[in-house]
């Protein structure tokens, strides 16, 4: 049998992962070494040279990392995949492999906050030119096209609104720009939705939410869809043409199908430098080898709590996709029809102090800036994140002054409830 | 078989089946992918013959280079093509007129030629096309997650270490 023949929740445990060659250790070992001995000098520079596969230094590569890494990409249907310290991380090698100064790319303004400071501020100090469109219509996604775009990059479940992205109608757009289509499937992870069955090119995760589940470790990846020509017409450099730091080898007609994640790897990793810990990626490991099993309790204790809100006279809207209520709610049943995730918004009546008393108020739920931990978690945007915006700018934002940010954990549904009713007063 | 899909059965069994290549297209350049393919299937214990009329006489990371595959003096069990999809067909045709036979027609990525498969598979010869042999065996010996790369191999069997004893080299593991 071979890895399409399997289940999600036996890859989930057992892809990339054998056990290991020299001790039979059945868990990944944690191989917490810098570097790696050659057998000789002929082998050192076969690694040097990308001719043999093998480790040389963490920086680049390390075999607890690269469990991660095939583990991933196998859940993801990717063909590789490179884990970096961070999710940023994982977006900085992305563009760093696709754009030169004064390139665009377009995003969605529904993003999470922080990669709308990385693409506004520090890429710009790159001439990476980000140019904002709308999620919901598609057309100024189609409109925001120039020559000098060189992808698009979207959220699947978008944080924080509760929306779900129409990944298959901007992938089109994508394909007719010949351009590729980064999706961030942090908030769903590969178990809610697959981007590369609906067109994408390249998947980037934050490993810190959901797929590590626990909250301890830090973790970003970028999954080769290997699914994408860049050989055709010279508009990635990086990928297509000779590299000078490697004798002028071409990545693409080198590495073919995983040629996008070995060029973030030995190009961007190699020289920008944002390596995983293997501690950090061993942590992840153990975390994922539940991640069904939990998002299945996080869809459905949020999709309860999302209703009980609904319901509650205080509350003035909630934001979940889950809800036949919500504009979302049936491009959530085309791309995540299991549950449209775990993170959403709701509002209060009583504005602002209703939200600082919420959050004040609870005892179960911790009020902290972290989503997809297995803890339910709560911020109010408007006395914390956005509070250096004026009123209004908050509610362009999409954090109006009642609203409030929930990430539902893996506790019992009753207690997150209960918490939230005594809160909320 | 319709060679869009292979089993990992198949690929291993013909990889495990194999001491013999000849290298049709075989370049002295050391960025091109034919020299990396050579380089790693040498290191791994495979017997391989580059064949390129230029460099006919030739020496290429040890070994004799031959014009053709009539050239070469001694028996072939799996000719590996490195041409376009066109010339797979002749170079085929010429593997097919060896005595004794290759066992294997092996077209790299990209190349396709679904006549010439035909032609060998009715000759009794096993066929893949649009794989690399580096790639397989890298997926199938583990290597292959080495570089992140997703291997299709679910086992509980520890990987093998290879035979050369190298600390960073695994082998496919013995055929059941």
């Amino acid at each position: 049998m071979s890895e399409q023949d399997y289940g999600f929740d036996t890859l989930a445990i057992h892809a990339g992962a054998q056990p290991d060659p020299a001790t039979g250790a059945r868990s990944t070992p944690i191989y917490q070494t810098t570097a790696f001995v050659f057998d000789d000098t002929d082998h050192a520079a076969d690694l040097f040279a990308l001719r043999s596969f093998g480790n040389i230094y963490t920086r680049i590569m390390n075999p607890t990392q690269a469990v991660l890494e095939s583990k991933v990409a196998a859940l993801e249907g990717g063909t590789a995949a490179l884990a970096t310290a961070s999710g940023h991380a994982a977006q900085l090698l992305v563009f760093h492999a696709l754009l030169n100064p004064g390139d665009e790319f377009i995003a969605t303004r529904q993003l999470y906050g922080g990669s709308i400071n990385q693409f506004n501020h520090s890429f710009k100090s790159f001439g990476w030119n980000v140019v904002w469109a709308d999620a919901d219509e598609v057309a100024t996604i189609a409109a925001a096209v120039t020559d000098k775009t060189k992808a698009i990059f979207v959220e699947s479940i978008a944080n924080p609104g509760g929306r779900v992205t129409d990944i298959a109608a901007i992938s089109e757009i994508a394909k007719k720009a010949g351009i590729p289509l980064i999706v961030d499937n942090t908030l769903a992870t590969p178990w809610l939705c697959k981007p590369f069955e609906h067109g994408a090119n390249i998947i980037v995760h934050s490993l810190t939410k959901f797929i590590a589940g626990h909250g301890n470790s830090m973790g970003g990846i970028v999954v080769d869809g290997g699914n994408f020509d860049w050989g055709k017409d010279g508009k990635y450099p990086m990928l297509s043409e000779p590299n000078a730091s490697y004798n002028g080898i071409k990545m693409y007609e080198t590495f073919g199908n995983i040629a996008f994640a070995i060029t973030c790897r030995v190009l961007g990793l190699r020289d920008l430098g944002p390596a995983i810990s293997p501690t950090n990626a061993f942590n992840i490991l153990t975390g994922m080898e539940t991640l069904s099993l939990r998002m299945e309790r996080h869809v459905s204790n949020a999709q309860k709590v999302a209703e009980w809100l609904e319901a509650n006279d205080k509350v003035e809207y909630v934001n979940y996709a889950g809800l036949k209520s919500s504009p979302h709610y049936d491009l959530a049943q085309k791309y995540t029809p299991r549950g449209p995730g775990a993170v959403f918004t709701f509002g209060l009546k009583g504005g602002y102090e209703a939200g600082v008393k919420v959050v004040s108020g609870v005892n179960l739920l911790s009020h902290l800036a972290n989503v997809g931990d297995t803890r339910s978690l709560i911020i109010h945007p408007a006395s914390t994140t956005h509070s250096q915006l004026t009123p209004e700018q908050q509610t362009i934002a999409g954090a109006g002054p009642e609203l409030v940010r929930l990430s539902i954990g893996i506790e019992n549904v009753d207690d997150i409830i209960a918490d939230l009713d005594q809160a909320i007063g | 078989m319709d060679h869009f899909t292979y089993t990992n059965d198949y690929i291993s069994g013909i990889l495990q089946s194999v001491k013999t290549i000849a290298l049709v297209g075989a370049s002295a350049k050391k960025v091109r992918p034919s020299y990396f393919v050579m380089k790693y299937l040498l290191d791994k214990g495979y017997r391989i013959i580059p064949i390129n009329p230029g460099l006919a006489g030739q020496e290429l990371l040890g070994q004799t280079v031959y014009a053709s595959l009539s050239d070469v003096p001694e028996p072939i069990d799996m000719v590996d093509i490195f041409r376009n999809s066109e010339a797979a067909g002749s170079i085929t045709d010429e593997a097919l007129t060896l005595s004794p036979l290759p066992k294997v027609i092996w077209m790299q990525l990209s190349v396709r030629n679904d006549e010439a498969a035909q032609k060998a598979e009715a000759a009794g010869l096993q066929v893949v096309m649009d794989r690399c042999p580096k790639i397989e065996y890298g997926k199938l010996s583990g290597e292959w997650a080495w570089v992140g790369g997703s291997t299709g191999v679910i086992s509980s069997k520890k990987q093998t270490l290879h035979q050369s004893g190298k600390m960073q080299s695994l082998g496919l593991a013995p055929k059941k």
